[in-house]
């Protein structure tokens, strides 16, 4: 038996081949599954994880992933951190008001899921907004990520205060009815959000790829979320949104987060087809 | 053919030499074209002002869209894009690279890995480095690189510093580049012709 030429360069297939053993090792051994994360971007966090710790290997992650939970908590940080910003899509949150808010006014009580909330900027923004138009006292929004780090951090409503000015002008653009600062107050450690914003929050940890539904809701938002997963996995959280969704509910996608390509494009009537809000109508 | 890919990188500048590139584009042309030109989150404007000049349908991508031949995608401002094994494209909402999102190098890097030596990249005009590493992946990886000659950009650093990084990449002044591109078939190399090397 001959062995095959080693490869010059770091041949795509080995790579392929690691980074699969890795993501099997990670969901065996911790439980969370990252095998269907879309390729790319996965990739490309790894190879910054591996290149910060001055390894040349995804194999030389593994070792250490494996041995040193340690290791896991903080590539658990680097795979699901999302990078998010209040009133990101200011366009978004004004057609949530004129459009959703509306239908909303008509039901007793309102059941929002947020789901991959992150660090909780948008989680604060929705709570701002539904407070401006009335709606929060009657409402209560669900507030889940993967990750329990991100949530201690949502929970305390701290903000860097250097982002304020964007925010505020998000805010405005986003159709904000009062001063931005009204919200917060600038700290040492930054901008700290009155936590009353947080009365109707409840925040908890939640898996998209392997937990199921937890409630029926008039609202689910996960926007910037499933572009880190691949068509099959994201398939199967619409599934699971689906399911969640109360007949006539509302899903808000990101903005370049299209419906089309899943299985579930015949159940929804898009609501805002620019902004991605759609109604379950089926 | 298999399908091929052209990825394109422009900053400062970019409006002008984009639409002289896409308006060289006819629509029998058999390869895909993927844009990534760094611009403020706000705007909106370029798909309109390319699809003004261009034969072919010119669109800003969605996650997880198709890679179709004869079409032009564009980055959405704020999103990076990426290529994933040869059949779609995917965004991310990933901190910045080199202070931009979307980033020539995510994108450019991603192509090389998904098309290898059926990928092209093309560096134009813009005022900083980004594109350079990801332009040295593409021709790593077996594909081909076009750089506008510094001398034609209405900004020089960014394809002097792709010309830095991929010294044997074909540079040419802009009006020659469209003409270039309508040449490529698949992986089939194109002889950098009026080129400065």
């Amino acid at each position: 038996m001959t062995l095959p030429d080693a490869p010059t360069t770091y041949g795509a297939e080995v790579e392929r081949l690691e980074i699969e053993l890795l993501l099997e090792g990670i969901y065996r051994h911790y439980g969370f599954d990252f095998r269907s994360y879309a390729y790319a971007s996965l990739k490309r966090r790894l190879w910054k994880r591996i290149h910060a710790d001055g390894l040349s290997t995804v194999s030389a992650l593994q070792e250490r992933v494996l041995h040193d939970a340690q290791v896991m908590e903080r590539l658990l940080l680097d795979l699901s951190v999302n990078v998010t910003a209040m009133y990101r899509d200011p366009t978004f949150y004004r057609a949530f008001r004129e459009k959703a808010v509306p239908l909303l006014r008509t039901y007793p009580f309102v059941r929002l899921w947020h789901a991959g909330c992150s660090t909780g900027e948008e989680v604060f923004s929705m709570a701002i907004l539904l407070e401006e138009e009335g709606l929060y006292e009657r409402a209560r929004i669900y507030a889940t990520d993967i990750n329990e780090l991100v949530l201690r951090q949502a929970k305390t409503g701290i903000f860097p205060l250097e982002k304020m000015q964007d925010y505020t002008q998000s805010y405005v653009r986003a159709g904000g009815k009062r001063s931005f600062s009204e919200y917060y107050t600038a700290g040492y450690d930054g901008a700290i959000f009155n936590t009353s914003l947080l009365r109707n929050v409840v925040f908890a940890q939640h898996n998209l790829v392997t937990d199921r539904s937890f409630a029926e809701f008039n609202v689910i938002l996960c926007r910037n979320v499933m572009i880190y997963f691949d068509r099959e996995l994201q398939n199967r959280v619409h599934g699971l949104f689906y399911s969640s969704l109360s007949n006539f509910g509302l899903l808000a996608l990101g903005s370049k987060e299209s419906i089309r390509f899943t299985g579930y494009e015949d159940r929804y009537e898009p609501l805002d087809a620019t902004e991605k809000i759609y109604r379950r109508i089926g | 053919m298999e399908p091929a890919l052209v990825v394109v990188g422009a900053s400062a500048g970019g409006l002008r030499a984009l639409q002289l590139l896409v308006a060289g584009l006819s629509t029998d042309w058999p390869m895909a074209l993927a844009i990534v030109q760094h611009r403020s989150r706000e705007s909106q404007a370029l798909c309109e002002l390319l699809q003004d000049v261009s034969a072919l349908p010119v669109t800003e991508v969605n996650d997880k869209e198709e890679i179709a031949v004869g079409q032009v995608y564009l980055a959405p401002p704020d999103y990076h894009l990426l290529v994933e094994d040869e059949h779609f494209f995917s965004l991310s909402v990933d901190a910045p690279e080199r202070w931009s999102r979307p980033s020539i190098d995510v994108l450019f890097e991603s192509a090389a890995d998904a098309f290898g030596d059926r990928a092209v990249g093309v560096v134009l005009t813009g005022a900083n480095s980004d594109g350079a590493g990801g332009l040295r992946r593409i021709v790593d990886q077996g594909g081909q690189a076009v750089v506008q000659d510094p001398a034609t950009a209405e900004v020089r650093v960014m394809p002097e510093a792709a010309r830095r990084a991929v010294p044997e990449a074909c540079v040419l002044p802009l009006e020659a580049i469209p003409g270039h591109l309508a040449n490529l078939r698949g992986r089939n190399r194109v002889p950098c012709v009026g080129g400065l090397r």
